[in-house]
């Protein structure tokens, strides 16, 4: 059973239809690109993954979204739950008016995990090998002697799996506001990737970044899907092409398309679809 | 392309006209207090109590008042920071619909306009309810109620100015709306919420009318809640109804004092907004 399944999800705000019946199956562990034009609905589908789309009033959703088999808008679904099992990562970074520090212990501190669980995440985080990089031993070490140094040690890893701790390391507590934009979406993923997502879902995370920032962020992508299920939005073919594994083509709120990035890209069985790929349409 | 560059320098010359008279009326004002009250201004006036005959020009001062002008107007922005606070986190459209605040709003509005004097003949009806006569109560009870709308709406416009985006951030880790309002909203919105506190202070403690009947006036400083007190609104009042010039100097003497605790009030919003406002994101 993957992950996700769309059953024919529809999402309409007040009388306009952003979305019409979709169904479609997201693969585990891979990168799922949905590509389209805009106002085709992107968006609107990536925030009905977590029910962000709940904060819109005029948004209505109607079908199933089921996220291991349970469906996400039964009345009786525990949206703190599937929040934190579904990370979530916006176009333009956010950083939390905080430190860099306290962004990234942002979500264990409101799950209010103890000691404990923190040390026991850290070491499930390691034990799978898949990420490689990760805090250095006497960091471990040490952690365990300090008071409050679960958290720093969570800092440092997550840091180091977003690829930030280098740059950062000397202040931790500095406003992250002073980060550049760049910097600020790597911080935005150690803090989604701090509560320990199953999914990571992307909004067009790159497009307010600079061209060396955004091929930062993809890398980043490329490394993570080795743990996490990611959904990425994009407007960028190219991106698309270049990390996607699997595409979803929406056009006008219509699922026109979906497959494996390689046959969606050279041999799209829709007309829409080749013309959209071919950049006849946009 | 001359009638243009006409138009341009027309209306830079009325705007730069406007703002040199807004100015110069301000300080009018400022050199005219100065001018007519800083030589009755004495050390005397700050630190003591009115002897008998103070008004008739003779020994004393208004300490009194100074220190009564001080519990009403601290006593009234505690009590409604207290109500105000909560009412704006309310008026988020996570909490009361989008009708309910706009309701609120609209008769926030309302109340902001009403004339203070309204303020002290409604307080004055609510103290002969609860049974207590002219008092520092009274006086906070009906001040309370002039500052509350303007308390409230500035905090709201505040807190309405934090990008839903920085919210969004916060839902989707799996927080709660309380945890998100406290943790991130009033982290973002403080400052704005400082300025709110300082402009409703700024409002009440300069009030005479809502005072009038609710605080009433006497030589002391109160030593109780229940206890009567003077302001320096009204010591500026009956400074200037005598008939004596040297207690009309002091009457302006009084109103320097009520100018400058404005000042000093302003000046530590703006180094408290400073302080807080070191982490909040643009």
């Amino acid at each position: 059973m993957p992950h996700i399944s769309l059953r024919s999800l529809n999402v309409t705000y007040r009388d306009r239809r952003a979305l019409r019946d979709i169904t479609v199956d997201v693969p585990d562990a891979q990168i799922t690109t949905i590509i389209g034009p805009s106002g085709c609905g992107k968006t609107s589908l990536l925030k009905s993954l977590n029910r962000l789309i709940d904060l819109s009033e005029e948004a209505r959703v109607e079908g199933e979204v089921l996220i291991d088999g349970v469906n996400i808008y039964h009345p009786k679904a525990d949206i703190i739950a599937l929040r934190r099992k579904v990370g979530f990562l916006s176009q333009k970074p956010y950083p939390l008016p905080m430190s860099i520090y306290d962004n990234v212990t942002y979500g264990p501190r409101m799950h209010r995990m103890n000691r404990e669980q923190i040390f026991q995440q850290i070491a499930e985080l390691e034990k799978d090998r898949s990420l490689g990089r990760l805090c250095p031993e006497s960091t471990r070490l040490t952690a365990r002697t300090r008071r409050g140094g679960e958290m720093d040690l969570l800092v440092e890893c997550y840091l180091r799996v977003a690829g930030l701790w280098d740059e950062v390391k000397d202040r931790l507590h500095d406003p992250a506001t002073g980060l550049s934009v760049g910097q600020q979406q790597r911080l935005a993923l150690a803090r989604t990737l701090a509560v320990e997502p199953e999914v990571i879902l992307a909004d067009e995370p790159t497009s307010a970044l600079d061209p060396i920032s955004a091929k930062l962020i993809e890398e980043e992508f490329q490394f993570l899907k080795k743990k996490y299920t990611i959904v990425f939005v994009t407007h960028i073919l190219r991106q698309a092409r270049r990390i996607g594994d699997y595409v979803i083509f929406l056009y006008l709120g219509e699922l026109v398309e979906h497959g494996p990035a390689q046959q969606v890209f050279t041999s799209p069985r829709d007309e829409k679809t080749r013309a959209y790929v071919a950049g006849d349409i946009s | 392309m001359g009638a243009r560059r006409l138009e341009e320098a027309v209306f830079k010359a009325l705007m730069l006209a406007s703002l040199g008279l807004v100015l110069a009326v301000l300080a009018a004002i400022v050199v005219v207090v100065m001018a007519r009250g800083a030589s009755a201004l004495s050390l005397s006036m700050l630190t003591q109590t009115p002897k008998g005959g103070y008004y008739l020009g003779k020994e004393g001062g208004i300490a009194n008042a100074i220190v009564g002008s001080l519990y009403l107007a601290f006593g009234a922005s505690v009590l409604s920071i207290l109500l105000s606070l909560p009412t704006a986190f309310a008026l988020q459209k996570e909490y009361a619909g989008r009708r309910l605040a706009s309701i609120t709003r609209l008769s926030l509005d309302a109340l902001w306009g009403t004339p203070s004097i309204v303020y002290g003949a409604f307080g004055f009806i609510i103290m002969r309810y609860l049974g207590i006569g002219t008092s520092l109560l009274g006086g906070i009870l009906a001040l309370s109620l002039l500052m509350l709308p303007i308390m409230t709406r500035a905090m709201e416009e505040a807190i309405r100015m934090v990008p839903l985006e920085l919210k969004e951030i916060s839902y989707s880790m799996g927080a709660t709306r309380i945890e998100t309002t406290l943790a991130v909203v009033l982290r973002q919105a403080l400052p704005g919420i400082i300025t709110a506190v300082v402009l409703a202070f700024g409002r009440g403690i300069g009030d005479a009318a809502s005072i009038l009947f609710t605080a009433g006036y006497t030589d002391h400083i109160p030593r109780s809640l229940l206890d009567p007190t003077a302001s320096l609104p009204l010591a500026v009042f009956f400074q200037l109804g005598t008939p004596f010039p040297e207690v009309q100097r002091r009457a302006y003497a009084s109103a320097l004092i009520l100018l400058v605790i404005v000042l000093l009030a302003s000046l530590a919003a703006r180094l408290l907004s400073r302080r807080f406002s070191k982490h909040i994101v643009r």
